[in-house]
């Protein structure tokens, strides 16, 4: 079967589930079933936006980030690649810097900032929405989440996704080569260890959607070093650090809704958040009616990255934080913006590959079986009481109905029905 | 065609003159069937722009429609009979940045005079019959192979 050819970062772990469907029900891709009283995912539909993680009142969807000990078993250095959304996570006595000095101390060998890529991506965004010559308008491609949501239920929008790498990316790849050249070691020696907000970057790590191989080597949950790093920074004296780029800025905006949108030099820029309000944007962009847009931002997670189901901060503090640290320690990015066209002709911010689209498989491989199918699938759903109460263990009547097409279910699973 | 009869899928929407908040979601019901079906992307892509532009029409400028959609393995048919004002001048209508919005409308964003035009470049046939004072019917269809 197709589905198991697609890596996810989370799993249900089955003892724990008690299948009472609330992952099932806020499943943006209808991608859980609930059958003998135990969820399931379906890997061809996951594409990792972490909502059932959240829903779970009995934290029976575990995410599968790498642990903290797992770290630097096969290499000879290791570097820290932190979210920006990290430094969110603590008070405001505690500084960027702290953080990651304290990450050092807990045995890193080296720590990067992706501040300085994310201010040099805004401003190579600007340079290729002013030459890009449509379709309109563009997607970021920053959340892993909405990327795989658009290759799967929109893959004719692929071409409208930025085709540029990341700054999570960007920076690990600098940070080895610069590594590999300062230490005399080869880059595969390095491992690049991202601080992760949310699965959906373990997977782009483990199974990246443009390319081979990420440059980043594993992802750690932000929930797992938190605390160990509060411990130490709540000892520590302000520190320097060293940064990727000689004038480095903090990058807390990419971790907030509209923050790095914000930046760029159009003012036809939209910001949208949350799997629901996503699916409503991407079918206007399907329907051509945001054809007068340059950008979109589009997270998965309410609120921007500082929602991400891996961290550990309240979402309305976490963003108040990071607002002020943006006020504190962001620096004009326009300064450094001829080198960065510059490299950007170079190709230094070019996607590996495109984006390619991930259809799902039709109902059936030949078109008048499909088009038989969904006439059989709308006649069962007329039949259906059409409440979407989830007792089958299908999220609403409509996808029930397309279930016993598929032959996963027997109509008489719907209790409702039955009950008639 | 008698062949392709017996595999015709056809549905009926109902598209209300004035509710914004609904408007789109016919194009996106016939959008996303298309998916399940298998349809190229390309072609998907064709039938909900068009879809979509004369849905809106209907919101913005008639009082109700009635949406079929019939779907064939060559052939995808999406007509909107609509009760309203109608066309006085169709061949003006059809013309690119031609609009008789409102300020209100366009400050919804609507009434760039691109529909109809856009309707006709995403489909292989168009036809548009109206009558003032009684309403339009837009019949669009794109044909699923090149
Ligand atoms: N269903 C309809 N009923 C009445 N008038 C319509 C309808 N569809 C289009 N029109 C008229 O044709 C004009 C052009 O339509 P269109 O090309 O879609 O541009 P727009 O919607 O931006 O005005 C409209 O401004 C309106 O006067
Ligand atoms: S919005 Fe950010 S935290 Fe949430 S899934 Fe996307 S990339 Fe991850
Ligand atoms: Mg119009």
């Amino acid at each position: 079967m197709a589905h198991d050819e697609y890596y996810h970062a989370h799993e249900v772990n089955t003892e724990m589930c008690d299948g009472r469907m609330k992952c099932m029900r806020v499943c943006p891709t209808s991608a859980i079933r609930v059958r003998g009283g135990t969820a399931s995912i379906i890997g061809e539909l996951c594409v990792d936006c972490g909502e059932c993680i959240r829903a779970c009142p009995h934290r029976a969807v575990v995410p599968l980030s790498d642990r903290l000990d797992e770290v630097r078993h096969a290499y000879k250095c290791s570097v820290a690649i932190p979210s920006p959304v990290l430094y969110s996570q603590f008070p405001s006595d505690v500084t960027p810097r702290q953080v990651l000095e304290g990450l050092k101390q807990m045995g890193f060998d080296h720590v990067f900032d992706v501040g300085a890529a994310c201010d040099w991506a805004t401003l190579a965004t600007s340079v290729f929405l002013r030459e890009h010559k449509g379709p309109w308008p563009i997607i970021s491609s920053y959340c892993p989440a909405v990327v795989r949501f658009i290759q799967v239920k929109y893959p004719d929008l692929t071409e409208h996704v930025l085709p540029m790498e990341v700054p999570r990316e960007i920076t690990a790849r600098e940070a080895k080569r610069r590594l590999a050249g300062d230490l005399d070691i080869a880059e595969t020696d390095i491992e690049a260890v991202y601080i992760t907000a949310c699965p959906a970057k373990v997977v782009s790590i483990r199974q990246p959607a443009e390319k081979e191989r990420s440059w980043l080597d594993r992802a750690v949950a932000i929930s797992e070093v938190y605390g160990p790093l509060r411990s130490i920074t709540s000892k520590m004296e302000d520190v320097p650090v060293t940064h990727l780029f000689d004038e480095a800025s903090y990058g807390p905006g990419w971790s907030r809704l509209g923050g790095m949108a914000g930046l760029l030099k159009t003012d036809r820029w939209i910001a949208v958040s949350g799997m629901s309000d996503v699916t409503k944007i991407l079918d206007d962009i399907e329907n051509s009616k945001l054809r007068d847009m340059e950008f979109v931002e589009a997270n998965a997670c309410l609120g921007g990255c500082i929602g991400g189901s891996l961290t550990v901060e309240n979402i309305y503090v976490a963003r108040s934080r990071a607002i002020r640290l943006e006020q504190r320690f962001h620096q004009n990015i326009a300064r450094h913006e001829r080198r960065v066209e510059r490299l950007h002709r170079e190709g230094f911010f070019a996607m590996e590959n495109p984006v390619r689209p991930r259809p799902l498989s039709p109902l059936d491989s030949d078109i008048a079986k499909a088009i038989a199918k969904v006439k059989r699938r709308d006649a069962i759903y007329e039949s259906l009481p059409k409440i979407d109460c989830g007792a089958c263990g299908s999220p609403d009547c409509l996808t029930f109905a397309e279930d016993v097409v598929k032959g996963e279910v027997k109509l008489s699973q719907c209790v409702v029905r039955s009950a008639h | 065609m008698s062949d392709d009869r017996q595999v015709m899928l056809r549905e009926t929407f109902s598209v209300t003159g004035g509710d914004f908040s609904h408007a789109g979601e016919v194009s996106t019901t016939i959008k996303s069937m298309l998916k399940q079906i298998g349809f190229p992307a390309p072609v998907i892509r064709r039938v909900a722009i068009a879809t979509y532009e004369a849905e809106m029409n209907v919101v913005v400028y008639a009082d109700r429609a009635v949406v079929t959609f019939e779907a064939t393995p060559s052939i995808i048919r999406v007509i909107l009979e609509d009760q309203g004002r109608g066309i006085a001048d169709l061949d003006l209508a059809m013309q690119e940045g031609y609009s008789t919005a409102t300020d209100e409308i366009r400050e919804m964003g609507f009434g760039a005079g691109m529909g109809l035009p856009n309707i006709r470049k995403n489909s292989d046939d168009l036809e548009i019959d109206s009558e003032v004072g009684v309403g339009t019917t837009v019949r669009i269809t794109v044909f699923t192979q090149a």
